[in-house]
């Protein structure tokens, strides 16, 4: 113990004895050598499983390589294949579909209850939150399992009180649309609830006195919610959308577990990262599958830049 | 007549949020009325809505297809080991960027920021690809190595950790002898324990509920994880929902009693984190 604090105090008067700069970064540098260890696994692992896959990932995507073998160099074929490849460009309109049906539900839902949990004094507010939050927490292929039986063609649970209120039974999965239609459900069930916590925090944040000035002034809790409340959370708002973006435009487990690897009857439930997966893991085509997922970086980093700029023109008003 | 007002609003308030549980909630009643009941109960017209008595049977019917304790202990191997290696990794180094200084500790900060914008789908098969090349394929190191660089974990301890640990504490500590790594252990730890509670159940959770990774890189069933195993059953017992539905129970409840026995704490990590992003 004591030798460990003399040569704390030595290593601090030496840089002062040592004029030359240079040599003073280097010691000091030296000195702090654990420090760097502590935080190099980070750095290391990046690296690895980060940083040089992406350059990786383009090399690959002028190759053509089943996985097994010699790559062949085939340059920009891939990516004129993919500016023609139906398939493709179905998995991006679904893709795009599945997003709009889900988003849209799912964060005025999210407002919705938390405006109304956001109440004071209201009671049971824990088990609110927790009763909410819940779905959260459940696994995607759980949910998608639980969903494909309520949902089913024949015997799924909402066709049988279709049928008891006197409605045809409706085929669901076979349906283009409908399919998007179930997969936006499962979003908006599991994500609702995370959102509202989000917006929740956000409102806690919002002065009280400002809902009480607005009931003085006789305004109800429509006018409140629309006048007070959306103004006021618009940097939340917008985060989450943000980020409901960038996940609804990954979306796989929901299509892969109900539909399959094709993306169901006519392919109408593919997305991009699922007609990726099938390039890389079913057709053993590494290099096209790598041209995917580049096409996808680009759909998400346009798509952000959009969130962005509009995130800018309202900050500006 | 204000306070009567006020008490029916209230009422109201209350029947719009159960409205908004019931659909919440509804989805697991209708997950435990299809693994208690026969598959053929479920299947006929009209269904069964309540509750039956068949679970055993259809446990029973889920073991005899699948190991399905294998699958249970290879992710409550994974998750755990997953989130203990996180933590440990990601306080070490969240407390050394928040309370040492060091040269090139900005940039290198920044640049881990940085990381958090690098998209992961372009490394997604690159990476599955190495790991086959060093043959991790079929290992649970490929499903909890890549994870340990964790930019979000190291920044969220960093930020608990600038303003829970004072300086004070580990110039004390600097006086007694510690060296940096006693400093971490004895001084830093302790105080980190919430932030770390939060950080190893979400850890756990996410790990837990994985499913395209491990897909990806388990091929052989007796190394599948609980949702890879899962998928399976749903693929191949297509209409036992008696059998399906069991297992999936089986697999989504720890998780669930995880959560609310955690809720607290958990929800109020997520709100933080979304705010502080």
């Amino acid at each position: 113990m004591n030798a460990a604090n003399t040569k704390t105090v030595t290593n601090d008067i030496q840089p002062i004895t040592q004029p030359d700069s240079k040599g003073k970064l280097w010691r000091e540098i030296y000195k702090n050598r654990t420090l760097y260890l502590f935080i190099s696994p980070f750095y290391i692992l990046f690296i690895i499983f980060g940083l040089f896959p992406i350059f990786f990932s383009l090399y690959l995507s002028f190759h053509k390589w089943s996985g097994l073998g010699e790559m062949e160099f085939i340059g920009l074929k891939q990516f004129s294949y993919l500016l023609s490849d139906t398939i493709f460009w179905q998995s991006v309109g679904n893709t795009f579909a599945i997003w709009f049906l889900s988003t849209l539900p799912m964060l005025f839902g999210a407002l919705v209850i938390a405006f109304l949990l956001n109440t004071p004094l209201l009671k049971f507010k824990g088990f609110y939150r927790t009763a909410f939050f819940v779905t959260n927490v459940t696994s995607i292929v759980a949910v998608t399992i639980i969903f494909k039986s309520i949902f089913g063609n024949n015997f799924g649970l909402l066709n049988y009180l279709l049928t008891t209120i006197g409605l045809e039974p409706v085929e669901w999965l076979n349906s283009s649309f409908l399919v998007k239609v179930v997969i936006a459900s499962m979003i908006v069930w599991r994500w609702t609830g995370y959102n509202a916590i989000i917006y929740l925090a956000g409102l806690q944040s919002i002065p009280n006195d400002l809902y009480e000035a607005a009931k003085i002034d006789g305004a109800n809790l429509v006018q409140m919610f629309f006048h007070i409340t959306i103004p006021l959370l618009r940097p939340i708002i917008l985060f989450t959308v943000v980020m409901t973006t960038i996940g609804s435009m990954q979306i796989f487990t929901e299509p892969q577990v109900l539909l399959g690897n094709t993306g169901g009857v006519g392919g109408a439930g593919n997305t991009i990262t699922l007609y990726m997966y099938k390039q890389a893991f079913v057709d053993r085509q590494f290099g096209y599958a790598a041209v995917v997922s580049w096409a996808l970086f680009v759909i998400i980093a346009l798509f952000s830049f959009i969130n962005w700029k509009v995130v800018q023109k309202t900050g500006s008003k | 007549m204000d306070g009567k007002y006020s008490g029916l609003k209230k009422i109201v308030l209350h029947i719009v949020l159960l409205m908004g549980v019931f659909i919440s909630i509804f989805p697991f009643y209708w997950l435990i009325v299809m693994s208690t009941n026969k598959t053929s109960d479920i299947l006929r017209f009209p269904p069964k809505l309540i509750v039956g008595s068949e679970f055993f049977t259809n446990i029973t019917n889920v073991l005899q297809n699948v190991d399905f304790f294998q699958a249970f202990s290879n992710t409550v191997f994974v998750s755990t080991t997953s989130a203990v290696a996180i933590l440990f990794f990601c306080s070490l180094a969240g407390f050394t960027f928040a309370k040492f200084q060091f040269p090139g500790k900005k940039i290198l900060f920044s640049l881990l920021l940085v990381t958090m914008m690098v998209p992961s789908q372009l490394s997604f098969i690159p990476s599955y690809i190495m790991i086959s090349k060093i043959g991790w394929v079929d290992s649970f190191q490929a499903l909890i190595v890549p994870g340990l660089a964790n930019a979000f974990g190291i920044f969220w301890i960093k930020q608990y950790a600038e303003e829970a640990i004072h300086d004070s504490l580990l110039d004390a500590g600097r006086l007694d002898g510690c060296n940096h790594l006693r400093l971490y252990w004895n001084i830093g730890l302790p105080i980190l324990r919430p932030a770390l509670a939060f950080l190893g159940i979400f850890t756990f959770i996410g790990s837990w509920n994985d499913y395209l990774w491990p897909l990806v890189v388990l091929n052989d069933a007796a190394k599948y994880t609980l949702q890879v195993t899962l998928s399976q059953l749903n693929g191949i017992y297509n209409t036992d929902y008696g059998l399906i539905m069991a297992g999936t129970l089986l697999a989504t409840l720890p998780l669930i009693i995880l959560f609310i026995f955690f809720s607290r704490q958990f929800i109020s990590g997520i709100a933080a984190g979304a705010v502080k992003d």
